[in-house]
């Protein structure tokens, strides 16, 4: 795991150890509000381990992928707070 | 056409998946991970920090194995047959014999400001850490109730992050008594290791979070102890009140539950037919437990009756510790007057305290307030429900997961 891999946070290149969740990456990028609630909410990660959906984010232009479930990976594309 | 298929890839599974392999079965794992090793090994099986997790990884590789990762289970076509998504397909899971090792999950209590960003669970920022977030410097407060808050305090710390305190709702007599039986169970030498690697982090007993604060994000939380109320600044709330048995796919097999866990014989047989259950899913009660719940259904769906009897008592022991654990760690009743009025217990679909506790039942309550019946189906607000207001959660239906539609209409 000592290769790293380069994706974009909103817009913002991000480098993450391979291996590593989108969770990660977006926090590391310095969001924090990874999507917005029924109410307009902040909402970021809770569980970690992919049963509370709070996590959701835009990867490659899909919509509601749990980032704490998905490894980041060379070239993606991810969008928060939608 | 496997012999056994097992739902989830922890230490439960993974001991049953080696027992049942070693015997010559055909054994898939499936996973909503990217990677096996379940909560307490995630991350562990390429480079694990602990000798229990090197030797179980290695027998897991001694054996033939297919795993199936980031796959999530949602509905059975029929008996024997499992629907699962992954990003790009769904898989078909024919089995002979099923065993269910689904795991647990943190519990979590609604207070106010428990939904800012940066509010996380216990466990929920140790996995973060351990794929990729990084802790270094930042402060901490860890929060709740159970030996997790513990285990989790100790990793941050060691992976550079001021845990500023432990606050833990148990009262100090019935942890004085879990630490009497941790060394009873021939846990002695993790309890001293744990208290080697969090000296001079700060444990309070007595002690909850009432209130975090921020806009946007965390900043600040209340915490309460006795009469005392002060506010400790922050850049992470890690907090979990203990686990939950995960019991979405259970139910929806016609698996029976009783006392919040799936109902197993002593071969770790539900009432089902062919459907087993092992570990955390049977009741919380640590690593030990999982693996020999695993280990005797394994052998167990292999025919191998005699030599699961032979780690009965191994599991008797053990059971007899998670016991303690649960009484340990029991909620204080305290904790149900946490969230106010406008606080809210449904994060997916925003459902506010003060609206829920109109109604006399959790279907009551789904119908008038769409409470549970967002993306996460209830899994987060249930536990929380259940200990706020004794309502019964129930009613898992078929996708147990939110599926694509695709996935849907071409296996219905």
């Amino acid at each position: 795991m000592s290769e790293n891999v380069v994706l974009r946070i909103n817009d913002v290149s991000v480098s993450m150890a391979a291996g590593s969740t989108v969770a990660a990456a977006v926090l590391a990028a310095g969001a924090t509000s990874f999507r917005r609630s029924a109410t307009g909410q902040a909402r970021g990660p809770l569980c970690g381990m992919g049963i509370c959906f709070e996590c959701r984010v835009t990867v490659n232009g899909v919509a509601h992928v749990r980032s704490c479930q998905t490894l980041c990976e060379d070239g993606m594309d991810v969008r928060t707070d939608e | 056409m496997s012999d056994v298929v097992i739902a989830g890839a922890g230490p439960a599974g993974l001991a049953a998946a080696w027992r049942a392999a070693k015997e010559g079965l055909s054994v898939v794992v499936v996973d909503d991970n990217p990677n096996p090793g379940g909560q307490i090994w995630r991350g562990e099986h390429d480079k694990p920090s602990s000798s229990e997790a090197r030797v179980w990884f290695e027998r897991i590789r001694s054996v033939n194995i297919r795993f199936v990762h980031g796959a999530r289970i949602f509905q059975q076509a029929q008996p024997g047959k499992l629907l699962a998504e992954t990003p790009g397909a769904v898989v078909e899971l024919n089995y002979t014999n099923l065993i269910l090792a689904t795991g647990a999950r943190e519990r979590f209590l609604p207070f106010p400001g428990w939904t800012l960003p940066n509010v996380i669970g216990a466990g929920g920022l140790q996995a973060l850490v351990k794929t990729g977030l990084s802790i270094a410097g930042k402060r901490v407060v860890v929060a709740g109730t159970g030996p997790l808050l513990l285990a989790v305090a100790a990793y941050l710390r060691e992976h550079g992050a001021n845990v500023l305190l432990i606050a833990e709702q148990a009262p100090p007599l019935r942890l004085a008594r879990f630490g009497a039986h941790l060394i009873a169970s021939g846990k002695a030498t993790q309890a001293h290791e744990l208290r080697r690697r969090l000296r001079g982090v700060k444990y309070l007993h007595n002690c909850w979070p009432v209130a975090a604060h921020g806009d946007e994000q965390l900043a600040s939380v209340t915490l309460q102890r006795g009469r005392k109320r002060w506010a400790v600044e922050c850049d992470y709330l890690a907090c979990g009140f203990h686990l939950v048995p995960n019991l979405e796919l259970a139910e929806l097999l016609g698996c029976e539950i009783e006392n919040g866990a799936v109902r197993v014989d002593q071969f770790q047989q539900t009432n089902v037919p062919q459907i087993y259950a092992a570990g955390e899913t049977t009741g919380v009660g640590g690593l030990e437990l999982s693996l020999v719940e695993g280990e005797i259904a394994g052998l167990a769906v292999a025919n191998r009756q005699q030599e699961a009897q032979k780690l009965f008592s191994v599991r008797a022991k053990q059971r007899r510790f998670a016991r303690t654990l649960n009484e340990t760690f029991a909620l204080r009743d305290e904790l149900k007057d946490l969230a106010a009025g406008e606080t809210i217990v449904c994060r997916c679909e925003d459902v506010e305290f003060g609206r829920l506790k109109r109604y006399e039942s959790w279907r009551a309550a789904k119908l008038q307030t769409r409470c549970g019946m967002g993306p996460c189906q209830g899994r987060v607000c249930g536990p929380a429900v259940e200990f706020l207001f004794g309502w019964k959660v129930e009613s898992v239906r078929p996708p147990v997961f939110p599926v694509r539609i695709e996935s849907m209409l071409g296996h219905g």
